[in-house]
């Protein structure tokens, strides 16, 4: 991967290995299913009235950990008498809008991607770099989904502290091992994404 | 996606009756976590690095104070950065 640089004329670009792009995209899509796991495919859309009537979002937190901690409690438990009910009140309000930007924001990075010429099927060893451009909305969409991916891959990976972060990569799993370098890397990419903004 | 100003004058009134804590997490680069708090609460480079390195030591630190409205708003805000953060009354 070649970092992400601002280009004097406007845009923010990079450009991926054709198997970094696929695994990026791959990455992004198990974010989005399971999202979408959780509210129906219809997600994307909310009726934001409906939303502000509190017709249909969930009160109660996702059983998935990775989902507990893409859409968290807004009222900490034990912090005050009503923080329960307020947080699940707070959620059954605003669950389905925060899940519909977290899609949104996963399917600008995707976009991002085919638009930089990600081929689908499974990445050849000719293909070309895939050459990202992204606008200052789409910076954002892909700072805040990056992040969505590598909270994902962190709960996956167990990682509670910045020891367990460390201890990762040095497990007896192979597995795990490459998951570690996968989380790594996407740590390198958001770095380099937020070092280009100044 | 359009990002939004906070209202400074909100911030520094002396009775604000809600606070927004910002959680420490293992997962998100310092970088991020300061830029987030330049880019959507407006603050400083250096308040903003403060504040990140708070959180970063002391495992939590307030980001603004205000009505519930606001900092409901704020945390929700926070959530779609991926920042873990919730709010609570200020003399809680």
């Amino acid at each position: 991967m070649k970092a992400f640089k601002r280009r004097r004329r406007g845009g923010t670009v990079a450009e991926f290995e054709s198997a970094e792009a696929h695994l990026l995209a791959s990455l992004t899509s198990q974010v989005v299913e399971l999202l979408r796991d959780r509210h129906g495919s219809g997600e994307a859309d909310p009726d934001p009235l409906a939303a502000q009537l509190g017709l249909g979002g969930p009160s109660q937190p996702p059983e998935d950990p990775v989902l507990q901690r893409l859409l968290p409690d807004a009222y900490r438990a034990g912090s005050a008498r009503d923080a329960e009910s307020d947080a699940a009140d707070f959620r059954r309000l605003t669950e389905r809008s925060l899940t519909a930007i977290k899609v949104q924001n996963a399917e600008t990075l995707l976009a991002g991607l085919i638009e930089g010429g990600l081929q689908p099927g499974p990445p050849e060893a000719d293909d070309p770099p895939v050459e990202v451009e992204l606008d200052g909305p789409e910076v954002q969409a892909w700072l805040k989904a990056l992040t969505d991916v590598r909270l994902a891959l962190a709960v996956r990976l167990g990682i509670e502290s910045e020891e367990d972060a460390r201890l990762i990569a040095h497990s007896d799993d192979e597995a795990t091992v490459a998951m570690a370098e996968i989380y790594d890397w996407l740590g390198y990419v958001q770095e380099s994404l937020v070092h280009s903004l100044g | 996606m359009e990002i939004e100003q906070p209202d400074v004058d909100d911030i520094v009134q002396v009775e604000d009756p809600w606070v927004t804590i910002v959680w420490n997490d293992p997962v998100n680069l310092m970088s991020y976590v300061a830029y987030v708090f330049r880019n959507y609460f407006g603050y400083t480079d250096e308040k903003a690095h403060e504040l990140m390195m708070a959180v970063h030591t002391d495992g939590k630190a307030v980001v603004s104070s205000g009505s519930r409205e606001q900092m409901e708003r704020h945390v929700q805000a926070m959530h779609e950065y991926g920042l873990w953060a919730t709010l609570e009354r200020a003399d809680a």
